[in-house]
């Protein structure tokens, strides 16, 4: 059998369930595909072939014991902020290049116990600070559907290692968008969970009370296997959520009878893209056909505040939470400095990318004396009336939905320059994780050969609604079924 | 849409193509004055380049004065998770060799740093 890499979680299940295929195959036609295409795609900062053909072959004899997941033995790529032992975790970032962490990320520990094999790590924007991969200090990875664009970002090595069939699945983390704009630039499914759902230790921390990390998937049912695997509370993140992990497959019915769906119209403006807002608009009559109850012209309307709000917050906990990066328990270093402050002053300016520094200098602005009030506190303030607007929403609509990203994937370098550009790109996810709110991204619709992503919102814990909207609307579509000719 | 662009000698925005010098929220001591706080060495070059930013950015942050807050809570962080505690007793931790494994310097078990005081 050829092009196994092809192959999504559940096709892949079956198949080495009835022993017609092994791990070890499955795990060398990814290997192999990466080795031919990730040259020019740059999705992989470390490739681990060796690790990967020992987790397969330990894969192939639990498979023979029955004591297999629907995990067991599929290969899988994981964003390079999430620690594994042993493995370079690096953030895409000169500061961590040379970092190899003592201990695992609680997702990772998740995903080796039932089985997983690990292919490697992917690229991202540095510290996951960005829209494009294009702040990667290393190279920015390429859109497969076109290589003079970006897969956007900040998980974009990730959604383009799915989209290319590098690997069967791959892990992201999301701030501010940065699991679901890339997987709408590379027609791949993205999920951020609701903050809490997935334990973050072992994530470098960029956010915190923001960041989430979530499955890239080639389809809907495979999202939630994903999800399933790696949610749940654990006792080393205590902002991780007590509640139950439903089996999210059972969520998997292709009709949406009595589900109640608003469109909020603040949406759809600021700046989209015609093409967008057709195909979205097309989708959404598609989700009435399926049975939702479908409102349009909704409004909430402080969406306009968000992205300031956002770009307060976030900045604002990278600049306490990045202060670690001192030069003296780990990382890139200027030890030859005799002065301590200076060494660390010279190790930051060295080690961190520029819109790195940007952030670090906006947020430690932003919580300085004389301005906390001013931006950090009022910032604060704007999220509590964010999130009672959607709570509010919530209150009426089972979902929300709106496009993923206002345009289709744009050139690399077209916004590297002008960071306000570069931010409202993020427009329609950020205020997701302002509220701390589920969010999954689908292929929606192609504009020119460029993909276009559509997000389904939800209310706390209600990932079950999403995969539920998202797999309807998928099944009677073939977006999903599109590759990019690479 | 606000445009900004940016070279060595000069700062403007382009707005509806019609150009416009920009009195700057923060100046280049501003800069330098964060970069300390922040313990972040920054070349001449970047000192401009993050006054004409910041400024830019800061600017798109006024938007933000026209929500009125009054008695509204702020929020910190979005799940009503509070007080979570564990029980006091201590746990294997890592081991010293693993943890100091990455340390640019070490010295007998401990992260070795420059003198901090003259």
């Amino acid at each position: 059998m050829t092009q196994l890499n092809r192959l999504t979680i559940s096709e892949a299940h079956k198949l080495l369930q009835k022993k017609e295929i092994s791990s070890v195959e499955l795990t060398q036609s990814c290997l192999e595909r990466i080795e031919k295409i990730d040259n020019s795609l740059r999705a992989c900062v470390s490739v681990c072939s060796d690790h990967a053909i020992s987790q397969a072959k330990k894969a192939d004899r639990s498979l023979s014991d029955k004591t297999s997941g629907p995990l067991t033995g599929i290969p899988v790529l994981i964003k390079d902020n999430m620690c594994t032992t042993g493995i370079r975790t690096t953030c895409s970032s000169k500061m961590l290049e040379n970092f190899i962490p003592p201990y695992n990320a609680t997702v990772v520990e998740k995903l080796n116990e039932e089985g997983a094999v690990i292919l490697g790590k992917t690229n991202m924007d540095e510290f996951a600070m960005g829209s494009s991969t294009e702040n990667s200090a290393f190279f920015p990875s390429r859109n497969p559907w076109d290589l003079e664009r970006v897969p956007g970002g900040s998980s974009g090595g990730s959604t383009v290692a799915v989209s290319a069939d590098e690997c069967i699945y791959a892990l992201g983390s999301d701030t501010g968008g940065s699991i679901r704009q890339p997987a709408g630039f590379c027609s791949v499914v993205g999920m951020k969970p609701t903050y809490g759902r997935v334990s973050r230790f072992g994530l470098v921390a960029f956010a915190s009370s923001l960041d989430q990390i979530g499955p890239i998937t080639k389809d809907v049912t495979d999202c939630a296997f994903v999800l399933k695997a790696i949610s749940g509370h654990d006792k080393r993140d205590s902002t991780s959520a007590p509640q139950q992990v439903p089996d999210y497959t059972s969520a998997l019915i292709p009709e949406l009878k009595n589900i109640r769906i608003g469109i909020p119209k603040e949406y759809f403006v600021q700046g989209i893209q015609d093409e967008v807002k057709e195909s979205i608009y097309s989708a959404i009559k598609k989700l009435e056909e399926l049975g939702a109850t479908v409102t349009r012209d909704i409004s909430l309307p402080h969406t306009e505040y968000a992205l300031a709000s956002y770009y307060i917050l976030a900045p604002s906990e990278a600049s306490a939470n990045l202060a670690r990066y001192d030069g003296f328990k780990y990382g890139f270093s200027h030890p030859e400095i005799s002065n301590m402050w200076e060494a660390m002053e010279q190790t930051r300016e060295h080690g961190f990318g520029a819109e790195v520094k940007r952030r670090i200098m906006l947020g430690t602005y932003a919580l300085s004396a004389g301005y906390y009030d001013a931006y950090y506190l009022k910032a604060q303030k704007i999220r509590t009336v964010i999130r009672q607007e959607f709570d509010e929403a919530f209150s009426k609509f089972d979902a929300l939905v709106t496009p993923t990203s206002p345009t289709v994937p744009f050139k690399i370098g077209e916004k590297v320059d002008d960071p306000i550009q570069m931010y409202l790109s993020d427009v329609c996810t950020l205020p997701i994780n302002i509220a701390g709110l589920p969010a999954i991204s689908i292929p929606a619709g192609f504009a020119g050969g460029l993909p276009i992503g559509m997000q389904i919102i939800g209310k706390p814990f209600s990932e079950e609604t999403l995969l539920r909207i998202a797999f309807a609307y998928e099944q009677a579509t073939e977006w999903h079924n599109r590759k990019p000719q690479i | 849409m606000l445009r900004l662009c940016y070279n060595k000698s000069a700062y403007y925005f382009i707005i509806s193509q019609s150009f416009y010098f920009y009195a700057m929220k923060l100046t280049r001591d501003d800069v330098k004055h964060i970069a300390l706080l922040a313990r972040l060495g920054l070349t001449d070059d970047d000192i401009d380049k993050f006054s004409v930013q910041l400024s830019v950015i800061l600017d798109n942050f006024e938007i933000l004065k026209k929500v009125d807050t009054t008695d509204i809570e702020p929020t910190a962080q979005s799940i009503a998770l509070k007080n979570v505690f564990r029980e006091d007793k201590s746990e294997q931790s890592y081991k010293a060799e693993d943890v100091l494994a990455n340390a640019p310097q070490q010295d007998d078990n401990y992260f070795k740093v420059q003198a901090v005081l003259e």
